[in-house]
């Protein structure tokens, strides 16, 4: 504590020795410098340790034949054989992709379409709006849960209450969860339904955007429409841009709702093999790390690719009216 | 845009509540019905009011529900703690100290806000069976917690900070603060809000979590709650739909619990993470 003893004396009239200044950890910029590396070393030790090593030894095992089973000393370099079979000798990994695309171009809009409406419905002020907005955020909460995807099951299942409810207007239904072109519908539906995030945060966009432009807007004779087109939206574009990143790539993470609704196998008839569920099957059902590993950083490349496109285009659409904030 | 058009919004918002609340109103009533009344009853309400598939859920299995309750309050509550307290720390760096690089770390640390975690599974599991720590599922579970893993928290933490006048910690330097001192007395206390918004979130994700937990769970007794439910999954049958609808929501209560209890931090903390002012 004695090289920090001249820096506890108040004021900086005090001149330290110019030895002890040179040496200790002393005052200013070097001795913040030193702080802030301290402040981050758990940080660092995670990006490091946790991030950064395993990403990079799984890129080398996927160049391996790599399986939990073996240890490291026998391994094979295979070279590119991983990413070739992906794309050349594995239908069912081919399909895992198209399930994985059409699962996220549809929910992604629908969800970011009831966000925005309900968002839209919920921006005045009265008594009781802060109840509304947390009801419709409580699925945001719950709806990622083992629990929900078991009630969804149960739910879309022969006997469920969706039936049920179709049967009051006459309509028998099947069980959607059994059959191969409705199961996917469901876990749509149980993504749509955890709307709320992007509620919250349209919401608070919605705040953001001066009430003087509607004023001059319906002054210069514009409707509701005209005004949600040429105010609302893009006013609201840097959070739109926000949002659909965002539920994009959580879309293409949507595992426990396809694992506990197919019972852990992608069924009926691979109908619910989202990207992360064969993933998961291959790795640890199947105990085919090194293809796994393959899969995750492909997987990781498309979502990389996928958020570089939204950012080029987003700057023909994003408007930002505070100048360059992000 | 004007006072009429609450008249509309309210009934229309009101429809649109009833059709979202609809599933959890439904399991809420089923759990407490006969397993006969499940397939019968259309009415989301039941017509007798039973407990039993509480019973029977709690203690139907193997092990104890209870027992996957303890377990996932531990996992839940240790992850609370070292994700408050690697985040605060390493938010605090970046919100407040000046060291070199630090514009290329923040950089990266944002990076990996977008990594989807899945990715980042398989990877971690390798790791850590090369440490030999996958018979130890709390290591695999919560160290990485303590490494500040998670850059929401860190991100939504440096937004807090960055709310927070700067003159508190300048006096606090003049009169002779050193770096840590301005954490522990001046930053630190005064981040508390955003600490328990981390808190809350990360319990709720935690309690939520089922990827990690499946991979690194594999004894009946070191279950968590939603591995132990999938259980009710695996034994199929009608019978057990009665207990599982009663053990989920168990399972979602301590969230819900949450949620009233905190709902202003969890929307305000989405907004101050989700976008800046």
């Amino acid at each position: 504590m004695t090289a920090t003893s001249t820096a506890t004396v108040r004021g900086q009239q005090v001149p330290a020795p110019a030895a002890t200044r040179r040496r200790g950890p002393g005052r200013g910029p070097r001795r913040e410098g030193v702080a802030g590396y301290v402040f981050l070393s758990p940080w660092l030790l995670g990006l490091m340790g946790i991030t950064a090593i395993p990403m990079l030894l799984s890129l080398y095992l996927s160049f391996t034949n790599y399986d939990t089973l073996s240890t490291f000393s026998d391994l094979e370099w295979i070279g590119l054989d991983n990413y070739r079979r992906m794309f050349t000798d594995d239908a069912h990994y081919l399909h895992a992709v198209r399930v994985t695309v059409v699962y996220a171009l549809i929910t992604v809009p629908l969800k970011l379409t009831a966000a925005l409406a309900v968002a839209m419905l919920l921006n005045r002020t009265w008594r009781g709006v802060g109840v509304f907005r947390g009801l419709f955020y409580l699925p945001s909460l719950l709806g990622g849960s083992v629990a929900l995807a078991l009630v969804w099951f149960a739910m879309f299942s022969r006997e469920g209450a969706f039936n049920a409810l179709l049967s009051v207007f006459g309509v028998t239904g099947r069980s959607w969860v059994n059959d191969p072109d409705t199961a996917l519908g469901t876990l749509i539906i149980l993504g749509v339904w955890q709307f709320g995030t992007p509620m919250v945060i349209f919401l608070a966009g919605l705040k953001q955007v001066p009430s003087e432009l509607y004023e001059a807007a319906s002054v210069d004779g514009a409707g509701a429409t005209r005004s949600f087109w040429h105010v609302t939206l893009p006013m609201l574009s840097p959070v739109l841009f926000f949002n659909l990143v965002m539920e994009t790539i959580r879309a293409f993470q949507g595992f426990t709702s396809a694992f506990v609704i197919s019972n852990g196998t992608g069924g009926p008839v691979d109908s619910t093999m989202l990207y992360t569920l064969y993933l998961y099957i291959k790795g640890f059902t199947e105990y085919e790390m090194g293809y796994a590993t393959a899969m995750a950083w492909v997987f990781l490349v498309a979502i990389g690719l996928i958020t570089a496109v939204f950012f080029t285009t987003g700057r023909f659409w994003v408007h930002y009216s505070d100048g360059d904030d992000r | 845009m004007n006072r009429s058009s609450l008249a509309i919004r309210i009934p229309v918002l009101l429809v649109m509540l009833a059709v979202v609340l609809y599933p959890l109103v439904w399991m809420l009533g089923s759990s407490f019905k006969s397993n006969a009344e499940i397939v019968n009853n259309l009415s989301v309400l039941p017509r007798e009011w039973t407990p039993g598939n509480y019973r029977e859920g709690w203690s139907s299995l193997d092990v104890s529900f209870g027992r996957f309750f303890v377990n996932s309050t531990v996992i839940a509550g240790l992850t609370v703690l070292a994700n408050a307290t690697s985040c605060l720390v390493t938010a605090y760096a970046f919100a407040r100290l000046r060291f070199p690089l630090r514009k290329f770390w923040f950089a990266i640390m944002i990076g990996t806000l977008l990594l989807p975690g899945d990715v980042l599974i398989i990877p971690q599991y390798i790791l850590f069976k090369y440490l030999g720590w996958i018979d130890t599922p709390l290591l695999p579970l919560i160290v990485p917690k303590l490494l500040a893993t998670e850059a929401f928290f860190v991100f939504l933490m440096v937004q807090f900070m960055r709310g927070i006048p700067r003159e508190l910690d300048e006096a606090a330097k003049i009169d002779g603060c050193s770096p840590y001192a301005v954490f522990r007395h001046v930053l630190a206390p005064l981040s508390m809000p955003a600490v328990v918004t981390t808190a809350i979130f990360s319990f709720i994700w935690t309690w939520n979590d089922f990827f990690t937990q499946l991979v690194y769970l594999n004894d009946l007794d070191r279950y968590t709650v939603p591995i132990g439910l999938r259980l009710f999954m695996d034994s199929g049958g009608q019978t057990s739909l009665g207990p599982m609808f009663a053990m989920s929501v168990l399972s979602l209560l301590p969230v819900f619990l949450f949620f009233v209890a905190f709902q202003r931090l969890l929307v305000e903390g989405i907004n101050t993470s989700g976008l800046k002012g």
